[in-house]
């Protein structure tokens, strides 16, 4: 694994979004001058974008006008998302903690998609088999797996490599994660091959009449490999369109490469574009266009069979993963400090119970990280177990 | 009889009807071709795919995680290179996620030379495929073994390599399918779609039986005490022709042993016959260099060693980077008849 220079991620940064934050408590005051500059001109390309592609659509401009400052959504949901993705950001950093303390080998991880992962995974359609969404997730899949209801015990037995791990019994990284039982499909590390494998599930769903769509999650960078070409030409063969969300989430960053070194393509979404097929980009630090981009989209795929491309504009807080330090990367906008503002800005919220759920978060999940490390870890005498199914012997010494 | 290409229609054929397989994809393999050998012509849930073998192997697993039955082909196993992490993928998958998935699929394509095939349709796989820890690798002889591997395969719950070797394409076999007719007219007439218009052709198919060939076993197809030759796929119909010469002309008599499946593979036979015979000469086409029969002929030295009147020799193709299309070429580049019946009487006449 290559290791991300910092340092250079810091002014490849500063050159795009043209203001660095220094460290999180000085911003805290200023930021109010610069995200509301920053959400309006990213509210205005966004719905520039969108007009240009749906055109017809009067519902999206709609949408468009109550994003900024209003939050569209149920109190409740609000609430709820908000406590997920400071459940899941918790837990990321308590991962990195453990990491640092030697408790693993290595971290990759989420902070920073929170507030596009936590709505995926509240509006999918959980459970098994082909009526039901698949989730063909990358490497950065807390939040999604944290709404669908994971133990966040799990995450932890995961990076630790507990035998008690349920996603891969201790043999593979953080946040490789798979339940089958809400078609959680294993995560490889493997950049891209996600998405080719969706066209698998998406055909099957497709013949079974069902509404489920696969869903496929993965990075901007990763977008340059002929598997993201393979998943837009099978998803749109004529007559033959897969109900596929193909989703990207752009933090600008592969490893320690920008973007805007190896991209010419404005959007990585434009590309679905020449499918003709239905793509949005959308600020993925806004929980709540995410949430309502999110539903209309799948919405549109679970009624026309059609795919979505959709991108969403997302941060890396800590890097690319502990390779390259698993530090704080200054200058990058927190969609968890956004989202707390505005909530507590609209009185949804209150300085005093933010502090509590972050607290409440913080000491269940140290709790938990402690319970986690006395649990078992994997034996020699598992190495051969599920080579083959049924544990049909795979050691050629016994043949 | 049929051909192997028939065989492995008529298989998927059964499995269609009989084993839910759902799907069988690749490039050219629905109408109207039914594939550049014909091996998928009028199996109603063949169809085509774009010119990606990516999405082919990727499309493949995704089904075989929603719990479908596939059959995918890569046209020519020298174009099946770009999928290989995919590949070593589906291998893996059941293991890392500790049994969580089950990886069901078949992945079917075209091996080896002997059809003047040129540098790339004249590959071989079966040493790379050796390579992929959980997936199992078959590789048949005889049409009615490639109809029944088939079947196994299709039936397996684990990713299985179900390799054609492309010169026994159009190779009639000695024994009938159950539910074949026994006229090879009256097959073609039923199942091999007409020239020009095809469009409203559609297959008579016979009432063909289920055949299991357990992956994992191996087949003698000759008998003899004095050398075990083991082989697969179109070298076995070789190493047949070169033991009956070698009785006739010697009265020597080889074993010989057709692997069928190449991993997991059948060692006790290998094992009796090599006790039994103190000689043994292994041989595929594929090159030399880190050649599957290198194991197998390392682990006689290991457990057999002293059995052994006369060094284990593996016979291959030579390591060049491809296969030249003139016949000299070919012919001196993959082992032939000749080459076999002096690498088998070299290993017979040694004396320790």
């Amino acid at each position: 694994m290559a290791t991300a220079s910092t340092s250079t991620q810091k002014s490849g940064k500063k050159s795009r979004t043209k203001k660095v934050q220094k460290t999180k408590s000085k911003t805290l005051a200023k930021k109010k001058k610069s995200s509301g500059t920053k959400k309006s001109t990213a509210s205005k390309s966004n719905s520039k974008n969108k007009k240009k592609v749906s055109g017809k659509s009067s519902s999206a401009g709609k949408r468009q006008k109550v994003m900024g400052r209003s939050l569209k959504l149920d109190k409740e949901l609000l609430l709820k998302i908000y406590d997920l993705m400071v459940q899941s950001r918790v837990l990321e950093e308590r991962m990195i903690q453990v990491y640092r303390k030697g408790g693993a080998y290595f971290w990759i991880g989420a902070p920073g998609e929170e507030a596009f992962g936590v709505p995926l995974g509240l509006l999918g359609k959980r459970g098994q088999g082909p009526q039901y969404d698949y989730w063909h997730l990358h490497y950065r899949g807390t939040p999604t797996l944290l709404a669908l209801g994971m133990d966040p015990a799990d995450a932890l037995r995961l990076i630790m490599n507990k035998a008690t791990d349920p996603c891969t019994g201790g043999r593979n990284f953080s946040n490789h994660y798979c339940y089958p039982q809400w078609n959680v499909v294993p995560v490889s590390s493997p950049i891209e091959v996600q998405y080719p494998v969706a066209i698998g599930t998406a055909i099957s769903q497709r013949r079974h009449k069902t509404k489920g769509v696969s869903i496929i999650t993965g990075g901007d960078a990763g977008s340059a490999e002929g598997d993201f070409a393979s998943c837009l030409i099978w998803a749109s063969r004529p007559g033959f369109e897969l109900p596929m969300y193909i989703t990207i989430q752009n933090n600008r960053w592969g490893i320690s490469t920008s973007y805007d070194t190896q991209h010419g393509e404005k959007h990585v979404s434009d590309r679905g574009k020449a499918f003709g097929m239905r793509t949005r980009v959308y600020n993925g630090n806004d929980p709540v266009e995410v949430y309502l981009g999110i539903q209309e989209d799948l919405e549109y795929i679970r009624k026309t069979g059609k795919p979505v491309v959709a991108e969403f504009e997302v941060s890396r807080l800590y890097g690319h993963s502990s390779a390259s330090g698993a530090n704080r990367i200054e200058g990058e906008k927190c969609c968890i400090e956004e989202f707390e503002k505005k909530l507590v800005d609209q009185g949804i919220l209150t300085n005093q119970k933010v502090k509590k759920i972050r607290e409440d978060h913080f000491n269940s999940i140290k709790n938990l990280a402690d319970k986690v490390l006395t649990e078992p870890s994997p034996s020699a005498d598992t190495l051969w177990d599920h080579t083959y199914a049924n544990q049909e012997n795979a050691d050629w010494r016994k043949f | 009889m049929a051909n192997m290409a028939q065989s492995i229609r008529m298989a998927l054929h059964f499995a269609e009807t009989n084993l839910n397989l759902t799907d069988v994809f690749g490039e050219d393999v629905g109408a109207p071709m039914g594939g550049v050998f014909t091996a998928t012509q009028g199996v109603e849930c063949a169809w085509n795919t774009p010119l990606d073998e990516r999405g082919i192997i990727g499309a493949a697993m995704g089904l075989a995680l929603a719990g479908d039955r596939c059959v995918a082909e890569i046209q020519f196993c020298d174009y099946i290179f770009n999928t290989i992490d995919l590949l070593k993928m589906a291998g893996n998958t059941h293991w890392a996620c500790n049994g969580n998935y089950e990886m069901p699929l078949t992945v079917m394509t075209p091996v080896g030379a002997g059809i003047r095939g040129s540098i790339y349709h004249s590959h071989s796989f079966d040493a790379w495929a050796t390579r992929m820890p959980g997936w199992k690798i078959v590789m048949p002889s005889t049409p009615l073994d490639a109809y029944g591997l088939l079947l196994s395969a299709i039936k397996d719950p684990n990713p299985v390599l179900f390799l054609k070797p492309k010169a026994l394409l159009r190779v009639r076999g000695e024994e009938l399918i159950p539910g074949e007719p026994a006229s090879e007219k009256d097959l073609k007439s039923m199942i091999d779609a007409p020239l020009g218009d095809r469009s409203k052709w559609k297959p008579q198919w016979p009432k063909v039986k289920d055949v299991s060939i357990e992956i994992g076993k191996a087949k003698i197809t000759r008998e003899g005490e004095e050398l075990t030759l083991v082989t697969y796929g179109r070298h076995v119909l070789m190493a047949n022709q070169v033991a009956d010469e070698i009785k006739k002309e010697t009265g020597k008599t080889i074993e010989v042993i057709d692997l069928r499946s190449l991993y997991p593979y059948d060692w006790q036979c290998i094992k009796k016959s090599i006790e039994k015979t103190k000689r043994v000469l292994f041989v595929n086409e594929d090159t030399e260099v880190t050649n599957f029969a290198e194991h197998l002929c390392y682990r006689v030295t290991q457990e057999l060693f002293y059995h052994l009147m006369a060094r284990p020799r593996v016979l291959a193709g030579k390591n060049l980077p491809g296969i030249g299309l003139y016949a000299e070429l070919e012919e001196n580049t993959v082992p032939q008849n000749r080459d076999i019946k002096e690498a088998v009487l070299d290993v017979l006449n040694e004396i320790p």
